[in-house]
Formats: structure tokens, C-alpha cells, sequence
């Protein structure tokens, strides 16, 4: 008998795809795992409704349940919906490390709010497209280093 | 037909075609940047019809997946808003679009994530901060191009005019609506969606569009003639290869 920390422990080092240094923990994709009968739950939530990295997740977390020996399958919940207050402290330093800067504040309030260098740490940072090169990520560049970088934008 | 399954199919519709119009928009906007934004947007679109449409096929409990609902329905079926399916013109349209659906969407997915129902509060309550960032990105080129050069300011204001007629439709209130507990009455959300869309139009300086005649129909899946070629390309490589996976 496998124990739900167990489970938890191993679907939670399934990475992001999109963003690999993270784990679907780090992120609060991962909500949980329950029973039903003899079969096992595993909640996970999108970061945005049009995500396409859940497919692969919900595979790959499909796959860690197998490796276990643990007869389950995984359910996509909306409600609560994810923030990004969900994500880990340690995921955010995994994120600067990678050179994505980690969200800051809240949401969508459109005030101009400072965005450090992930690469050489300068506040004086310019963004240039509220989307990036994914649905969680917005555009920016160091005015200090000149190199362009990932945002992860709060949601 | 049961109610909730054709209201949650009319949402789910107006994100589908949406999705599909701000796709065409990916390697043919004026600049990268904005190629990628509109893929986001698109792709936040896409994955609220998604959920609406998975759900509308439980809902129904006939047995349809979203695929069924979006590839093989045909155009008398579909019970989206006319504004969503017109054709995209140039970018200045594309952007008065997306401030006037935006802006109307955000209003909707506010009242209905407080609502009874809890896998439409739950699609809600997700979309309605993706679409904040829709609203802001219009609200950033209308400004911009309503405010800049002469001939951006006159596409700008052609845009907004052209649309104009298309826009009442989204708050016409029946009596589905009214009988639907969970549902939000749109005629609700009519006065606050002009105080918001004004005040950036104001801002703008452009005028404020006014029409003599509004177009209505979508709901009830009377459509202009543009949705049947939209479908066309939407359904096509389903429909020849039915079933097909990759
Ligand atoms: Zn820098």
C-alpha cells in the first residue's frame, strides 16, 4: 500500500513542460489526492484555462501513478482557480536561477511595477509585451544588461 | 432542450469562434510581439471554450465530447454572438473587437463566478483574470492608435464604427435567461460595459460610434454568412478524417 505522501511526493516531481525547472509541487498545479473505492484521485489545475502543458502533465503524473503500482487516474479541477501565490518560495528562486523573473504583486493591476534582472539583478527593466513565450509569461528587457528575459506574470 | 446545456453551449460558442478569428491573427500581425500576444489570447479563448463545451456535452448527456460540439455541428447549431464571427479586417478592427468582447466578457465571467452553478463559477472564476489582461491589451492599442498618426487614428475610428452595429446583440436578454437561475442576465451589464468602453473610446479621441441599426440573431443560430466559411476551416480536417488522433 502506497501512502497518499508517497503519491504526492513522486506526481510532484513531474516537471512543467513549458518551464522544466519547475515541478507541477513548485507551481500549485498539483492540488491533491483522494480516494474512491479502490481507485486514486489526483487533482491538478490549470495555470491558464488554455494551458497545453496540462496534457502532457496529466500523462506523465498517469505514468508516476503506474510506476507506483497505484491503480488511478487524474481529474483537472478549476475551483479554486490558481494564482500565483500558489507557487512555491523554492520555485520561485528555481525560476531566477533559470532567468525568468518570478511573479510579483497581484494579478492584473496596471500599474508599473518593478521587475528585477533575473540575469544581473538592475530594477531598471522595460516590459516589452504583456505576453510571452508562453500563456504564464510576459516580455521584458534589462536596460542595465540589455539582454531580454521571461516575466512570470501573477495571475 | 435542456436550458443550462444551451446556455453554457452560447458562452462556450462566443469563446470557440473568438478563439478561432484571434488565431488567424498569429504570423500576419504588424509586429513579433504582437503575433505572440494575440496567440496568448487566443489560446486563453480556446481553453474557456474547452471547458464550456466539455461541460455543455455533460450537461446535454447525449454523449457529445467538445470535439463532437465544435467539429460537428454546423451553422445553424452554433449560438454564438454575430460580433464574434465577422471577419477580422486590419488590426485596428481586430482590436475594437476585442475591447468591446473583452470588456463585455469580463463584466459576464464577474457575475457568473459568484453564481450557483459550480463548474460554470469554477470556468468563470479562471477566466475572468485572463480576460482582465485581454481588456488591457485592447484598451492599450485603441489608445494608442486612436491617439497616434492621422491614419491610425482614422482605421481606429473606422474600426470601432464598423463593429458598432454588432455590439447590442451581446446584451439581449430572453426568456432563457430569465428562467435559467444560474444564468446572468446580459441586459444587466450593458450600462456599466458603455461606461467602461466610452471612456477608453473618449480617451482615444475618437468619437462615439452610433448606429442606426443593430444586427441580432446569433443567439438563436442565425448567422451572418461569414461563420459558414469560418466552420468550414474549423471542421474541415475533422470531418474528412472523423476519429483521426495524432
Ligand atoms: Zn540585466
Amino acid at each position: 500500500m502506497v501512502t497518499d505522501t508517497a503519491i504526492l511526493e513522486a506526481v510532484g516531481e513531474v516537471a512543467d513542460p513549458e518551464v522544466p525547472v519547475l515541478t507541477i509541487a513548485d507551481l500549485g498545479v498539483l492540488r491533491g489526492v483522494r480516494h474512491e473505492g479502490d481507485e486514486v484521485v489526483v487533482t491538478i489545475t490549470p495555470t491558464y484555462s488554455g494551458c497545453p502543458a496540462m496534457d502532457v502533465i496529466r500523462h506523465e503524473v498517469e505514468l508516476t501513478l503506474n510506476s507506483l503500482g497505484v491503480d488511478g487516474r487524474v481529474e483537472t479541477v478549476l475551483s479554486p482557480a490558481w494564482t500565483t501565490d500558489w507557487m512555491s518560495e523554492s520555485g520561485k528562486a528555481k525560476l531566477v536561477e533559470y532567468g525568468i523573473a518570478p511573479p510579483t504583486g497581484r494579478g492584473a493591476v496596471f500599474l508599473s511595477l518593478t521587475v528585477r534582472c533575473p540575469l544581473c539583478g538592475s530594477p531598471d527593466t522595460t516590459e516589452l509585451s504583456r505576453f510571452g513565450s508562453t500563456s504564464c509569461k510576459s516580455l521584458w528587457r534589462c536596460n542595465a544588461c540589455r539582454e531580454p528575459f521571461d516575466h512570470f506574470k501573477a495571475l | 432542450m435542456n436550458d443550462l446545456f444551451v446556455y453554457t453551449l452560447r458562452l462556450g460558442d462566443d469563446a470557440l469562434i473568438a478563439a478561432q478569428r484571434t488565431a488567424e491573427w498569429i504570423a500576419a500581425a504588424p509586429q513579433l510581439e504582437e503575433d505572440v500576444a494575440l496567440g496568448n489570447i487566443g489560446l486563453d479563448q480556446l481553453g474557456q471554450a474547452r471547458s464550456l463545451l466539455q461541460y455543455a456535452g455533460q450537461v446535454e448527456g447525449a454523449d457529445r465530447s467538445e470535439d463532437d460540439l465544435a467539429y460537428f455541428r454546423d451553422e445553424r447549431d452554433f449560438l454564438n454572438l454575430q460580433l464574434c464571427e465577422l471577419p477580422n479586417g486590419d488590426f485596428a478592427h481586430a482590436m475594437a473587437r476585442l475591447l468591446y468582447f473583452a470588456t463585455y466578457q469580463h463584466l459576464l465571467y464577474e457575475e457568473l463566478r459568484g453564481c450557483a452553478d459550480e463548474m460554470l463559477a469554477g470556468v468563470a472564476g479562471k477566466a475572468v483574470k485572463e480576460v482582465a489582461y485581454h481588456v488591457d491589451h485592447a484598451t492599450q492599442w485603441v489608445l494608442r492608435l486612436g491617439d497616434g498618426t492621422e491614419e491610425s487614428h482614422r482605421r481606429m475610428q473606422a474600426g470601432l464604427d464598423a463593429l458598432w452595429p454588432y455590439t447590442a446583440e451581446m446584451f439581449e436578454s430572453d426568456d432563457l435567461v430569465r428562467r435559467l437561475a444560474v444564468a446572468v442576465d446580459p441586459s444587466t451589464l450593458q450600462a456599466e460595459w458603455e461606461r467602461r468602453v466610452m471612456a477608453v473610446i473618449d480617451e482615444s479621441t475618437c468619437s462615439r460610434p452610433v448606429a442606426s441599426y443593430q444586427h441580432s440573431g446569433g443567439r438563436t443560430g442565425r448567422h451572418t454568412e461569414h461563420l459558414g466559411y469560418l466552420l468550414a476551416e474549423l471542421q474541415h480536417v475533422a470531418r474528412s478524417h472523423p476519429g483521426a488522433t495524432w
